[in-house]
């Protein structure tokens, strides 16, 4: 399906920030009617190279030229007038509108000075006949499931005519159904022509509907190989710069007392909507309990009650047979680490050092204080020894964790978290938006976590991490566990299945 | 906030204040003066002696204490402008301390400082709680306190409340403090200036070394962390509030026992929002609020001579200060009055906007 001149090339582009350069020389092709999947780890610069792309960023150095010839990216608007459109991770999609309202903004079909809503639904109707893009231009958007809002982002690109279209990390937000419904339609729209960039850090998706792939290590270029070559193995080798294991190696469990039960709980959020509706769970200690399901389920809501951040409206959760209270710090004493799901808003203060994030929770406590006097030589003998033994990688312990790659920061949670002994380990999405050397060294804290002794509740979006970790599979759907499984006798489609709400 | 760059924290206060300086002089020559011979005056007037620079540091003392009052609470990540209420509670207190009891001065002193800050603190804690527990946001709650303690105040000594000075006619005030309870001089160096620079110095210990501080910056950066980490948001929003208010009411209560000798309502226009003036111009540094409120004083304290001096009003300080304000709080203003690159100032942890909305 490729054509003599490439429909995207970029040659040596070069981005400096202040202290960083994001990009450095970087090259890549991309022919008409090909996915080329762009990888590499947390800050390897993938954002930014597409960024330049969409004309976002102006780069330092390099060209770039669309059908051969060399353009210069004025912004946003002027790529999707040549053709080229992005869909971010965060959809820019307007909620209380209709689908066809939302395709269609900002380049109306009008009747006079009227907005002509028939027309608009017409085409948008003909336009997701001719991709094979099912919706229904008449819905609101707010009302939709995750994976269709998507479509009406590939949708909104396709109505601009866009022949090359960026997909920013598209499925971290679906389910696996949604997920293989997604990688069918980039396919088919490779087939009539479309040109597509794929970011991820997920390698099995690279191997199913990739052409070609570039992968990007700190800033550089560092190949491109044909999908059809290459492994997960030999593809997170060239990500990571070294061999990695990817798949942890865990004995089997050895549960024994229960640590964390809850019983009838439910857990209402801030506006009051029941979202925990009556969940029984039971964590024993040397096991790890894997909660399954798409986000916005009721887990978070969960994790919170169980940990006393959020009250808990009805039934109860005990550890070690202590009734959990509205009260964080009462929790943690009991021997509690948690891990929470959004490290910068909720784990981290961004502006302080190292040192003080890894004593956020403890800093009161002998010996990082002494009747109410923070003690920095205890402090700072702490942070040097976790950032060796959780292999953080900063310049100093001094440095702001907010200057630190995803994956650094996660590892600064779980060292503060896991480098003490707990009776129970809230894990909540734990590697999300990590690369893919720090997801085995966590998974790897996680099991030895378990092996002392610990209860772990692990909630995770990925079933890749599920199976990998879990002992036993809960899938939470709608505020419910639906099913609890064993992951030796089941399968993703099963798990997936309960969490799309079937089953 | 590493170490290498406190010197770059100083461009941007520095250049405000010769911008100011700058934009009054020539606000000077628009009205027909000298701005040489006005400023020459100012500088003389609050530096040019020893009396002068007496003037100069009493006039800075509630500014340190108002400076100190907002520096504390943004370290909380909260917005206290009641500083003009709480002041004035503080100094009510002080002046009914001063009058109504009578103990030896080494006990009497500080008794009617601490009792001027509580009262004070009083309030402040109380638009923490309602913030904390309500969500109503403390720059509407502090604004709103403002008028109940001035009402307030005003009351206690009128001729119809407990406090009032019957040898005063028809005057509100209190009586005269007793002598135990004045702050004296050291020749022209007013013991309460020294007050309030310790007051300086405890807040910077506090904020860099005791676990509270390290509550109170947490919260302020964020909240969210802070609650997972087992901090009470509640509890440090309260205690935040009630220490910031507790330093401006200090703040008053020197007013009273070293330079008014006794309460007077309305004797302090303006002076609790000058606190907002500080605190920015020293970026909630509280060591730096000393150098802010002497600079801010001295201003206040020199207008007099430079009034005598050339037919310039004193209110034209009013103007420099609020073009100061102006220039800090805004950076991109002076980076574009002054063709600067955008990395030649520090201006990263003073979103003050950020107290709204969060």
């Amino acid at each position: 399906m490729t054509n003599d001149t490439p429909l995207l090339e970029a040659r040596g582009l070069t981005k400096r920030f202040p202290g960083v350069i994001a990009n450095d020389q970087v090259d890549l092709v991309l022919h008409r009617g090909e996915i080329l999947g762009l990888l590499g780890e947390n800050g390897a610069g993938k954002s930014t190279l597409v960024k330049m792309l969409f004309g976002i960023h102006q780069p330092d150095e390099g060209e770039i030229l669309l059908r051969g010839e060399r353009i210069t990216n004025d912004g946003p608007g002027e790529s999707i007038a040549r053709g080229i459109s992005m869909v971010h991770q965060h959809f820019q999609l307007v909620p209380p509108l209709t689908v066809a309202e939302n395709i269609v903004l900002g380049a109306e079909p009008v009747r006079g000075l009227r907005f002509d809503k028939g027309a608009a639904n017409d085409r948008v109707r003909e336009i997701s006949e001719r991709y094979g893009l099912t919706v229904e231009p008449t819905d609101v958007v707010e009302q939709l499931p995750v994976g269709l809002q998507q479509r009406v982002e590939i949708l909104k690109a396709l109505y601009r005519g866009a022949e090359l279209l960026i997909l920013d990390e598209p499925t971290a937000v679906l389910t696996p159904q949604e997920t293989d419904e997604l990688l069918a339609i980039l396919r088919d729209l490779a087939a009539t022509g479309v040109g597509i960039i794929f970011i991820t850090h997920k390698l099995r998706e690279v191997l199913d509907v990739t052409d070609r792939v570039t992968v990007l290590r700190r800033g550089k270029s560092v190949g491109t190989v044909a999908t059809a070559e290459a492994t997960s193995a030999s593809l997170a080798e060239l990500m990571v710069g070294r061999s990695v294991v990817l798949r942890v190696d865990k004995t089997a469990a050895e549960p024994s007392e229960p640590v964390l039960t809850t019983s009838e709980l439910r857990v209402r959020d801030d506006r009051k909507r029941e979202l925990v509706s009556g969940v029984d769970l039971e964590v024993r200690s040397g096991e790890i309990l894997g909660i399954a399901g798409v986000e916005g389920n009721g887990q978070r809501e969960l994790v919170e009650a169980v940990t006393g951040v959020r009250p808990i409206h009805a039934g109860h959760a005990t550890i070690v047979g202590q009734r959990v209270a509205h009260d964080p710090r009462s929790v943690r004493e009991l021997g509690v680490a948690y891990i929470p799901e959004d490290r910068e808003r909720d784990g981290l203060v961004g502006v302080y050092s190292i040192a003080d994030n890894l004593v956020l929770t403890s800093y009161h406590t002998a010996p990082f204080a002494r009747t109410g006097v923070r003690q920095f030589p205890a402090i700072r003998q702490l942070a040097t020894k976790l950032v060796e033994r959780f292999d953080v990688r900063t310049p100093s312990i001094e440095t702001p964790v907010s200057s630190l790659s995803g994956g650094n920061k996660q590892k600064v949670i779980v060292a503060r978290e896991l480098s003490v002994e707990n009776q129970l380990v809230v894990a909540s999405q734990p590697t999300r938006g990590v690369d893919v050397g720090s997801i085995e060294f966590i998974h790897q804290q996680l099991i030895d976590a378990r092996d002392k002794g610990a209860a772990v509740l692990l909630v995770s979006a990925e079933l890749d991490e599920i199976f990998a970790l879990a002992d036993r599979i809960a899938v939470i759907y709608e505020g419910r566990i639906v099913a609890e499984l064993d992951p030796n006798t089941t399968s993703r489609e099963e798990v997936g299945l309960y969490m799309a709400g079937g089953g | 906030m590493g170490d290498a760059s406190w010197l770059r924290q100083l461009v941007l206060p520095a250049l405000a204040v010769v911008l100011g300086l700058f934009a009054g002089a020539l606000l000077i020559l628009i009205s027909g003066d000298n701005p040489l011979t006005a400023y020459g005056g100012l500088l003389e007037g609050a530096l040019g002696s020893w009396e002068g620079v007496g003037r100069t540091l009493d006039k800075a003392t509630p500014l340190v204490m108002g400076g100190l009052a907002v520096a504390f609470a943004f370290k909380a990540g909260l917005f206290n402008i009641g500083g003009q209420g709480q002041l004035l509670l503080g100094a009510a207190f002080a002046g009914w301390v001063g009058y109504f009891f009578d103990l030896p001065a080494i006990i009497h002193i500080p008794f009617a400082l601490i009792v001027g800050g509580l009262a004070a603190s009083v309030l402040g804690a109380t638009a923490g709680l309602l913030k904390a527990t309500r969500g109503t946001h403390e720059v509407i709650s502090t604004i709103m306190l403002n008028f109940v303690a001035a009402n307030f105040t005003e009351w206690l000594v009128s001729r119809d409340g407990p406090w009032n000075d019957p040898d005063g006619g028809a005057l509100a005030r209190t009586p005269e403090i007793l002598p135990s309870a004045e702050l004296p001089r050291i020749g022209d160096l007013p013991v309460g200036f020294l007050v309030a620079v310790a007051a300086a110095a405890l807040m910077w210990w506090v904020v860099r070394k005791s676990t509270l501080g390290f509550e109170i910056q947490t919260v302020g950066a964020n909240p969210r962390a802070a609650k997972y980490a087992g901090i009470s948001v509640t509890r440090i929003t309260v205690v935040a509030m009630g220490i910031s208010a507790f330093l401006a009411g200090v703040g008053g209560a020197i007013q009273t026992l070293g330079v008014n000798g006794r309460f007077e309502p309305g004797f302090n226009t303006g002076l609790g929002f000058d606190g907002i003036t500080i605190a920015l111009l020293a970026r909630t540094n509280s060591l730096a609020v000393v150098p802010a409120a002497l600079l801010i004083g001295a201003l206040d304290a020199g207008s007099t001579l430079m009034q005598s001096r050339t037919d310039v009003e004193p209110e034209i300080i009013s103007v420099i200060q609020a073009f100061i304000l102006f220039f800090v709080a805004a950076p991109s203003a002076v980076r574009w009055l002054l063709r600067l690159r955008a990395d030649a100032i520090e201006s990263d942890d003073m979103q003050l906007a950020s107290g709204w909305g969060a």
